[in-house]
């Protein structure tokens, strides 16, 4: 599964041209699935038919990660840029992008008036190596993605856009090791979610599922002085989430993934999260409101490029969503 | 010229009847359908020539800025609050037409001989400021205005005489000047698509008239015509406007709202190098647009801003040039014209 994590993260892909990773899982599912089709929004969504006898269950993981879009190049070949989704300016300065048609650019910062200070954006720009706005390969509308290899430390992957080709990862390997389930488990690997679940939000309306469960990362509490006070520990299996920033767990929901883990010796943890949401929140509030719930792989340093996670806990979540789906549910 | 005609019409964010009118007769006896929604949308339908279950819509805002009266004083001054994004700084000593029978008003302001510096350097909130409509009692203001009256600026549509470039200004561009481009493109129909022109309302309260006509039409794809933000004035350094005035319509890759579909992003561009029409990117990141809430409608629709630059937007007087407005009618009909299923069938 480690293969298939590590082209999964290295694949360039920011929200609104997720075209590359949506290739890359059509080629990892290829025959897996009943059926197949990419939306009007870009959503991929695999079908994978039950007996007949269970519900219509939506997983949906995104498959696009946080970039950065052109929005100016100056006379001397410099490129500035804006932000798509989360980007932190802290964490992106003196590293790397790549722009769609392969140029690589590094991200660097102009003098601060206070070096102490925490540079807004407006203080980034990108060096393509071009020396006037005419040689230089991008232009304002060119969409990038951050540079970072997948490292292994320890235990733990770390790489960019972890969040949520992770996501990604747990479910082409729940499709792969699924062999029966009463239900008709829609696979989706959503678009756009970075700048507002806006792929889950199409996606979902269109499947309309009886439940819906979103795969995401979430954050960790177990560094030196955590950037939020969480009880989430990295290796302590999947976190099943009661609250984040958008969505309140459906109560059923929740509690069937707790029961299944318990029942079947799965690590688990619960997740309450302050800020940010998921996919599931989308998924929640379609239509006339469908019951959602959400587990999380718990992650350092979510929206950096050194997205830090727990090996152990991907594959106890694949465990715990194989488990889930092979039995009748009962809300 | 329609945009004249659009740009003086009364019409704030839920008041919009006036600029239905306009619009209703210009394109009346030009499609095949016209129905007014329950937001007040103008939904209109050209049966296409070719491919006659291919829906695209094209959207324009027929909604402006303005000011509902929420009270009136003792003196007979009416105080209001905003409709939509208004900047405080431009509401002083501003004329103002108010409700049905459009009678002009004042905003009220103290004479600088009687401010000091300090208050100089400060801006009054628009709620300390109120409208003067020379009266000088709360009966007799009553007689004229009822609380829930809708107010807009007062500024006459005019052609600018300057020699370079054909420039005009008036109240309300935004979105007035996408109402126009619609127009025209309704003029030269039909297309070989089905065509669904959508006038719509509330877009500056938050896309809402424009989200349900989306759920209504649900077309197979959306452009959503704007007049939008230009600062192409002096700047310090070498930094980006959102865009220019004179370097043809706009094409909005990302803004706040919408994440262009790539493929009409790409129709418009090898449209434009194609007829050699001029075309400039809107800076990304910036403002929000009905297509926000178009693509999301239901399943999705691909759908793209593409917009008439326009300075001096929200504010009493906006200013943009015809060449530009001309630009856009050319580079939607050219892109119309290509617009067949199989735009859509790559990803």
């Amino acid at each position: 599964m480690k293969d298939t994590i590590k082209k999964l993260v290295e694949t360039w892909g920011p929200s609104g041209a997720e075209h590359r990773v949506r290739a890359l899982i059509e080629g990892e599912i290829d025959g897996l699935a009943d059926e197949t089709q990419t939306d009007a929004l870009g959503n991929l969504i695999a079908l994978k038919k039950g007996d007949g006898s269970g519900k219509k269950v939506m997983l949906s993981a995104h498959m696009d990660e946080i970039g950065v879009i052109v929005s100016w190049v100056d006379e001397k070949g410099f490129v500035r840029i804006n932000p798509i989704g989360g980007v932190r300016p802290l964490y992106e300065a003196m590293g790397r992008v790549a722009f769609e048609n392969g140029t690589i650019g590094v991200i660097g910062l102009e003098k601060m008036e206070k070096p102490d200070q925490v540079p807004p954006f407006e203080k980034l720009y990108v060096d393509v190596g071009a020396s006037s706005r005419e040689d230089c390969p991008v232009q304002v509308g060119d969409f990038g993605s951050f540079v970072r290899p997948m490292v292994e430390i320890g235990g733990h992957l770390t790489a960019k856009a972890m969040d949520d080709r992770i996501g990604c990862a747990v479910l082409i390997q729940t499709l792969r090791e699924l062999d029966s389930s009463p239900h008709d488990v829609y696979f989706c690997f959503s678009s756009q979610e970075e700048v507002g679940l806006r792929g889950a939000m199409t996606g979902a309306f269109g499947i309309s599922p009886d439940v819906g469960i979103a795969i995401d990362v979430t954050g960790a509490g177990d560094t030196p002085e955590p950037q939020s006070k969480m009880a989430t520990q990295l290796d302590n299996g999947p976190a099943i989430k009661v609250k984040d920033g958008g969505m309140l767990a459906t109560p059923w929901v929740k509690e069937w993934m707790i029961r299944t883990a318990e029942a079947n010796a799965i690590p688990y943890q619960l997740e309450v999260l302050a800020g940010g949401t998921t996919d599931a929140r989308a998924i929640q509030t379609t239509q006339a409101g469908i019951p959602a719930g959400c587990l999380s792989i718990v992650t350092r340093y979510i929206h950096s490029p050194s997205e830090t996670l727990s090996y152990s806990d991907v594959l106890n979540s694949v465990k715990l969503l194989l488990a889930m789906l092979s039995k009748p549910i009962e809300s | 010229m329609t945009l004249e005609a659009l740009s003086n019409a009364f019409g704030p964010s839920g008041c919009e009847a006036k600029v239905r009118r306009v619009v209703i007769d210009a394109i009346a006896d030009k499609v095949d359908e016209l129905q007014v929604d329950h937001l007040g949308n103008v939904i209109a339908h050209q049966k296409g020539t070719q491919y006659p279950t291919f829906k695209v819509m094209v959207s324009a805002h027929m909604d402006e800025v303005g000011f509902m009266i929420t009270h009136i004083d003792d003196n007979g001054l009416l105080h209001f609050t905003k409709v939509g994004g208004i900047d405080d700084r431009v509401l002083p000593a501003k004329v103002v037409r108010i409700g049905p029978s459009e009678m002009r008003g004042v905003i009220s302001v103290k004479p600088v001989h009687l401010t000091d510096r300090a208050e100089r350097n400060k801006v009054i909130s628009y709620d300390n400021m109120a409208i003067d409509i020379g009266v000088s009692s709360k009966a007799e203001a009553e007689r004229l205005v009822d609380r829930g009256d809708y107010a807009v600026f007062d500024v006459a549509f005019e052609d600018l005489a300057t020699s370079s470039s054909p420039m005009a200004k008036g109240k309300a561009f935004d979105d007035r000047a996408g109402c126009a481009v619609l127009i025209e493109l309704i003029e030269r129909g039909p297309y070989p698509f089905d065509f669904w022109p959508v006038f719509t309302t509330m877009e500056e309260v938050g896309l809402r008239g424009a989200q349900v006509a989306a759920y209504r039409v649900m077309p197979d794809a959306a452009f959503a015509l704007e007049g939008t933000i230009c600062d192409d004035g002096p700047r310090d350094g070498d930094t980006s406007p959102t865009t220019a005035v004179g370097k043809g319509p706009a094409i909005s890759p990302m803004d706040r709202s919408v994440i262009a579909d790539r493929r009409l992003v790409r129709l418009l561009i090898e449209t434009a190098e194609a007829e050699g029409i001029p075309y400039q990117f809107k800076q990304p990141g910036k403002g929000g647009t009905d297509a926000g809430a178009i693509h999301l409608a239901k399943t999705g629709v691909p759908s793209v801003p593409v917009s008439v630059p326009s300075r001096y937007i929200h504010s009493p007087v906006c200013m943009l040039s015809k060449e530009d407005l001309r630009n856009t009618v050319r580079l939607m009909t050219a892109t119309l014209q290509r617009m067949t299923p199989d735009v859509l069938s790559t990803r």
